[in-house]
């Protein structure tokens, strides 16, 4: 169903052209003068003009004092938006269309089996000590994350890359160890910033829009506009301050009150009362952050697939967004893949609660008696314990007998996860749909938390990374969801949507829906309405 | 020798008995929490390498009496180490921390503690007057609520209503000293209202109790005022009680104000402590541990002297 509130929200976060907006809206039977004022007001902020000047103020949940500012270490929002959104670049950048463009590297090239990546790199960038960015540079940061005694959390993606070689000052090729089309995503992973090779990775001297000027983790960030930054276009604040506001209702108090410009993670049990305030918009962000109720498929009863489809049928989604979420968010198909990707198999039929085929299934499983221990915590998502008790009433619906562990919240990323049978996870976006099935379903993968290995699933996988035929590569990737679906360990009830508020004074353009804030990226891409 | 110079030394011997017992149970304590600083950190990214790597530079690999043993080496050394969450020295991490710790409570302290002591009195001088009753209820009312209740009220009066005050308290090098005292004026309310209940309700009760002595009756039939007998005679006889419970609130604003903090983004000591204890930071936990045990032990000290000065008889012993 598509209605005037979508289309606008569609039309705000880049997803539907001016022209098909006003085309919508007709057919809709808006008329032309309504299409237009909702074109002019609601989101004026995607047409309205950049402008600089001005401190920008940023409160932001997910700030530790045991931060560093080393992009290896950066692991939550304040670091995020400070290195990624302020201080740095990286190669490749993601636009809000969710398509790589050139950052720091000027243009790139494959061979014809996409093993052999070359990267041109951008002439003249400076960074903040004033030295001038060349190949060297990046080498020495991608090496950061590669080798044996890395500690960076992106040596999983960089793993697939088997020599990076200088071809020139400014030229440099990735020769991986397998073929993969969609090499240039990988480099936009916010762990892969570019430093100088004199850096420690721990002074902050990057190459972005904005200079550090103080930095006292978990707290406070001070930075100032880079009068060399490469971009013309970008960074029009004078001033970034970042600061870190783990309470909500703090953050909501500090937003209203003038104190700060820009929050993220709104409360989802107040934020239509936020809504209705003067002076402050709500950006919502329908990204790939998703939830998953991970089976161990090496693990009985979870190793007969009548069982996992049992428990797939006995979720009731729509309810779970409705309450969990209070409809911030949509619902899942069982596969990891969201609709904002680009080969999101909108064909397959969504699946339902369905209490007679799930009895159905485990009465195949001839399992009709046995109870199901679900381990979860808040630490997993928040309201993560209460969607485990919602899932286990509806179930009983279906005739399957649920039993909510509750974990502590300490440790639950190692001692649970990955641990436990059957338990809650939490997965955050990955831009392509490879980086998404290679993270945690093939079957070498180290995170494959439902130890999952599917023949058929894992050649396509393979195969897909290396077809550069778009309809040939959809159609993989669209079986792929399908057999996700019908036979991987995942439930996956719902995707959940990044909502963040900001007073009306900020203009932006369409936001990217990769990472919170227009990927990371709102104090470089956002700006003061005059 | 003086016995108030015998009572300081030993007391002193046996603070820092205490304190070893306490950076032994911190210890103990931490190393009992599941995960490791390694796994807190990576969390759902961890892979068996990077942990491995992780704990081997941070020669968390080490046997615990082993590092428990070099810690405390470092210690006595006056070495309090480096953070092992990002690497950096303990006294640059905590240092700041524990200053603005010490000015919220000191802030709060200048203006609750006179204020609390005078509502006592005047609660001891019109007892069981309507004054009396509207102090005790006020007073109890405001104790009874949890604190980020009150600090949640106290932002909707005074931050989103009237905008008078910052509903966050985030104070840094850059502001002046009356911007701060501005910026802190809601956190040092909320506790003002946690604490002076407590020493209102203890100064009072402390003074009713003297009033009926025997040698207050006698300053009655010569004939002396009510104020006088209460300020002059009575209050230097109930100080004892009343310097204790003012340190033990002291002490609690040092130490116990994490969720005023919390809720006010102030960048205290108490917001440290729980990230250092989430990510199993022991260095940092050990640190702050032992600045608050300190803090505590120090306070009973001082209250145990004032209580010896403010009596003759302890302090003239024969």
């Amino acid at each position: 169903m598509i209605d005037v509130e979508l289309l606008k929200r569609l039309f705000s976060e880049g997803k539907v052209s001016r022209r098909e907006f006003i085309a919508q809206t007709a057919a809709l039977g808006a008329t032309a003068a309504l299409s237009q004022s909702i074109l002019a007001t609601n989101v004026f902020a995607a047409s309205s003009e950049p402008r600089r000047g001005g401190r920008l103020r940023i409160g932001l949940s997910g700030g530790s004092t045991t931060d560093t500012i080393d992009p290896a270490a950066s692991n939550d929002m304040m670091n995020q938006v400070l290195i990624n959104g302020q201080l740095g670049n990286c190669l490749v950048e993601i636009d809000h269309e969710n398509k790589p463009i050139p950052e720091l590297a000027e243009s790139w090239d494959s061979s014809p089996d996409t093993k052999i990546w070359n990267f041109k790199l951008r002439k003249g960038v400076e960074f903040h000590n004033g030295k001038t960015m060349d190949a060297d540079d990046v080498i020495y940061s991608i090496n950061h994350h590669r080798g044996k005694d890395t500690k960076s959390p992106a040596k999983v993606l960089v793993d697939s890359i088997q020599e990076i070689k200088k071809e020139g000052k400014y030229s440099i090729s990735f020769i991986l160890k397998s073929a993969n089309a969609d090499f240039p995503f990988l480099l936009s992973d916010y762990h892969l910033v570019i430093v100088p090779t004199t850096s420690d990775f721990k002074d902050g001297i990057f190459s972005g829009g904005y200079i550090l000027q103080k930095y006292e983790p978990g707290v406070r960030a001070l930075a100032t506009r880079n009068p060399n930054y490469f971009k013309s276009d970008r960074a029009f604040f004078d001033e970034v301050e970042t600061l870190g506001i783990n309470d909500v209702n703090a953050r909501t108090n500090a937003l209203k009150t003038g104190q700060i410009d820009v929050m993220n993670r709104c409360e989802l049990k107040t934020v239509h009362l936020l809504k209705r305030m003067k002076g402050i918009e709500i950006i919502r962000q329908n990204g790939f952050k998703h939830y998953t109720f991970a089976m161990q498929c090496n693990t009985a009863p979870y190793n007969n697939n009548d069982v996992r489809l049992a428990l797939k049928y006995g979720v009731d989604r729509e309810q779970m967004l409705k309450t969990i979420l209070r409809g911030y968010g949509s619902i899942g198909n069982d596969h990891p893949i969201s609709s904002a990707s680009r080969y999101f198999a909108s064909e397959l039929p969504q699946r339902q609660f369905d209490p007679d085929k799930a009895k159905f299934h485990l009465k195949k499983a001839g399992l009709t008696n046995t109870s199901f221990d679900f381990h979860t915590a808040e630490a997993a998502f928040v309201g993560a314990v209460d969607a485990a008790v919602i899932y286990k009433e509806t179930a009983a619906k279906a005739g399957i007998n649920i039993n909510v562990i509750r974990e502590p919240n300490d440790g639950y990323w190692s001692n649970v996860w990955m641990k436990k049978p059957w338990c809650a996870v939490m997965w955050g976006g990955r831009p392509t749909e490879d980086m998404m099935f290679s993270t945690a379903y093939a079957a070498d993968a180290a995170w494959n938390d439902t130890s999952w290995k599917n023949k058929r699933f894992n050649e396509l996988l393979i195969a897909a990374r290396a077809e550069l035929d778009e309809p040939k590569r959809r159609a993989m990737y669209v079986e792929m969801q399908s057999i996700v679906r019908d036979d991987g360990g995942v439930v996956v009830p719902m995707f959940a949507a990044d909502l963040a508020a900001t007073s009306d004074k900020i203009g932006h353009g369409p936001v990217s829906v990769n990472w919170e804030l227009d990927g990371f990226r709102a104090p470089e891409r956002w700006w003061f309405k005059s | 020798m003086n016995p108030l110079a015998s009572m300081i030394s030993k007391r002193i011997m046996f603070g820092v008995l205490t304190l070893m017992a306490i950076s032994l149970l911190i210890f103990v304590g931490v190393e009992a929490l599941p995960g490791d600083l390694a796994e807190a950190i990576l969390g759902q990214n961890a892979t068996p390498e990077t942990i491995q790597a992780f704990r081997t530079e941070l020669k968390l690999d080490l046997p615990a009496s082993e590092r428990y043993f070099s810690w405390i080496n470092d210690f006595v050394h006056g070495d309090l180490g480096h953070s092992l969450a990002n690497g950096r020295p303990i006294a640059e991490v905590i240092g700041w921390r524990f200053a603005n710790s010490l000015f919220l409570a000191v802030t709060t302290a200048v203006f609750a503690i006179p204020f609390a002591i005078m509502l006592g009195l005047l609660a001891a001088i019109y007892r069981d007057s309507w004054f009396d009753r509207l102090i005790s209820i006020t007073t109890l009312s405001a104790i009874s609520l949890p604190e980020f209740f009150v600090a949640y009220i106290l932002i909707a009066l005074f931050s989103v209503q009237i905008p008078l005050f910052p509903c966050i308290s985030t104070i840094n090098d850059d502001m002046s000293f009356l911007t701060k005292l501005h910026a802190i004026f809601l956190p040092c309310l909320t506790l003002a209202l946690v604490v002076i209940g407590h020493m209102m309700r203890m100064t009072r009760a402390a003074i009713i109790n003297v009033l009926s002595s025997p040698f207050i009756e006698m300053a009655r039939l010569k004939g002396i005022s009510n104020r006088r007998i209460i300020i002059k005679h009575a209050l230097p006889n109930a100080l004892s009680p009343i310097i204790n419970v003012v340190v033990l609130n002291l002490a609690y604003l040092v130490v116990g104000v994490v969720v005023v903090e919390v809720v006010f983004v102030y960048p205290g000591l108490g917001q440290l402590l729980v990230d250092a204890v989430s990510k199993r930071d022991l260095p940092v936990v050990q640190a702050s541990g032992l600045i608050f045990a300190g803090t505590y032990v120090f306070l009973n000290l001082m209250a145990d002297v004032l209580s010896m000065l403010s009596n003759p008889k302890l302090r003239n012993p024969r």
